[in-house]
């Protein structure tokens, strides 16, 4: 496996007195797709939340890029937020602005020179397949292009890590590929670190270099793709039954999991 | 024994955590006032929409409340030949006390309610999270212009109110109930100062202040979907209407 881009170490989170995550301990690779599988209530969204920063542990640690993520605050948590993109589940745009205010919303924020501004953003969209959609507003784009725009938004920064919660969440099988391929592609075209939050078992092995899964707050099982299918844990058995997908398929698809 | 007392006080120690939360979330969106980077856009948006966008029912409401508190005034003061005193007795209460109450209300239903629905429908389809993870801290970019805003134009629309409230009476007074305009605005003149004015926009500011940190709290913790969208609107309005009056008592016992 690569270096890790991004350390856990037992971490935990507490809602209350509901423990969500109850010691997690993960190394996401550099350069390559992770995909955080397990079930609805697991834990997958608190612990990308943790990763950056949108919600504070109970315990352990967090190291990003060689950099411990507790006690960071305003302009430190402000620099290591930037390493991230993030694209929600169902894209998180501002409704009130168009597809081209959108994508330019980071790069006005980050004060880049007004005239370079609409250059930067032609392009992302032209990257992505976005060409035409620039005055459009987001009720009138359809789920997948929703989700082309977020990462439109997510990617201009050029970060280095890549978040996706749930990307195929509510898409027909259709938008499901286009979207599966569109992670792909920005995993080449932007050479970034991915994690992938998903409970879609077939997307989830057509992308993953590795696959961490989490149960009841923990990581069950955790390695190359290819190895997880054959884990013996029971845990990750009756998962990847339930779902009633052809895995091997899936790994075919992506050419047998990471190296 | 203790848990049932953790189970009694569980909703009043939640009910001054929320508290808390919204005067922590007002210090906070106060301390972004003062540091950059300032959002000028989105607080001329929001002047905008508060002043501009409030001003139509404002003045509509202003104007009859003046016109029904004259002809109540001229009907009671008419039992006891005392028809001159309509118009101080109008401008006192208008001045003081449902100037900035009734705007302060029409504010609520008309800006309040839709901050709670912008930012509770930001909040549940992770639109305030997106900001976040863009590293924008949403208080500043949402809350402070909004609560500027809002606490700016409060005392202007009261002005307004009382103004076009004061034109209500005098030509209920005097064109329709045929009253000595000369009485009415001598009364005007010789009870109210300019005290009453002024007590009465700084009622206005507090209850401006008021509106704006309840409305947007209680969008920015909305939660639920659609449902959790309306729950956090109904409270921003009920909230900050109590707010309204038991403030305007506490106001009033101070500066009076």
């Amino acid at each position: 496996m690569p270096d890790p881009i991004l350390t856990v170490r037992d971490v935990r989170k507490s809602f209350g007195e509901y423990e969500v995550l109850k010691g997690v301990d993960l190394d996401v690779a550099e350069g390559r797709i992770t995909v955080i599988i397990g079930g609805s209530g697991s834990g997958k969204t608190v612990l990308v939340k943790l990763m950056i920063g949108l919600l504070t542990p109970t315990g352990g640690e967090i190291v990003v890029d060689g950099e411990r993520l507790a006690g960071l605050q305003g302009q430190a948590l402000t620099r290591l937020r930037s390493k991230f993109g993030m694209v929600f589940q169902q894209a998180a745009l501002f409704d009130s602005m168009t597809v081209y205010e959108n994508v330019a919303f980071p790069l006005v924020e980050r004060r880049v020179p007004r005239r370079e501004i609409p250059a930067r953003v032609a392009n992302q969209l032209r990257v992505l397949g976005l060409q035409g959609a620039e005055r459009k507003f987001p009720a009138e784009l359809s789920g997948g292009m929703r989700k082309r725009v977020g990462l439109a938004r997510a990617a201009i920064l050029n970060p280095k890590i890549m978040i996706y919660d749930e990307p195929t969440t509510g898409l027909d099988p259709v938008t499901t590929r286009q979207v599966d391929e569109m992670i792909l592609e920005a995993q080449e075209k932007f050479h970034v670190t991915s994690i992938v939050i998903s409970h879609d078992m077939a997307s989830a092995f057509r992308i993953a270099d590795y696959v961490a899964f989490v149960y009841e707050g923990r990581i069950a099982a955790y390695g190359a793709a290819a190895d997880i299918v054959r884990s013996e844990n029971p845990r990750v058995q009756e998962f990847l039954r339930s779902s009633g997908v052809s895995i091997d398929a899936a790994l075919a698809s992506k050419g047998g999991g990471a190296a | 024994m203790s848990r049932a007392l953790k189970v009694l006080a569980a909703p009043l120690i939640a009910r001054i955590e929320d508290v808390g939360r919204m005067v922590l979330m007002f210090l906070g969106a106060l301390a972004w006032l003062f540091r950059p980077p300032f959002r000028t856009m989105n607080f001329v948006h929001a002047l905008h929409f508060v002043g501009v966008g409030s001003l139509f029912i404002v003045l509509l409401t202003g104007t009859f409340t003046g016109a029904v508190l004259a002809l109540q005034a001229q009907h009671a003061f008419h039992m006891f030949n005392a028809e001159s005193m309509v118009g101080g007795t109008v401008a006192l209460s208008l001045a003081r006390e449902l100037g900035p109450v009734l705007t302060a209300l029409m504010v609520t239903a008309r800006v309040g309610s839709a901050m709670a629905t912008e930012l509770g429908t930001m909040r549940v389809t992770e639109q305030i999270d997106a900001l976040e993870a863009l590293a924008v801290n949403p208080v500043q970019y949402l809350v402070t212009p909004r609560l500027l805003a809002t606490t700016v134009m409060m005392p202007l629309l009261n002005a307004a109110f009382v103004f076009v409230g004061m034109i209500g009476a005098w030509v209920v007074s005097t064109v329709i109930l045929n009253g000595d305009p000369g009485f009415f605005m001598n009364k005007v003149i010789t009870w109210s100062e300019a005290a009453d004015l002024i007590n009465g926009m700084v009622k206005a500011l507090v209850f401006g202040t008021i509106v704006a940190t309840v409305s947007c709290y209680r969008g920015f913790h909305a939660g639920g979907g659609a449902r959790g969208v309306g729950l956090a609107t109904t409270q921003a309005v009920v909230t900050s209407s109590i707010l309204i009056f038991v403030g305007d008592y506490f106001l009033t016992l101070a500066m009076y």
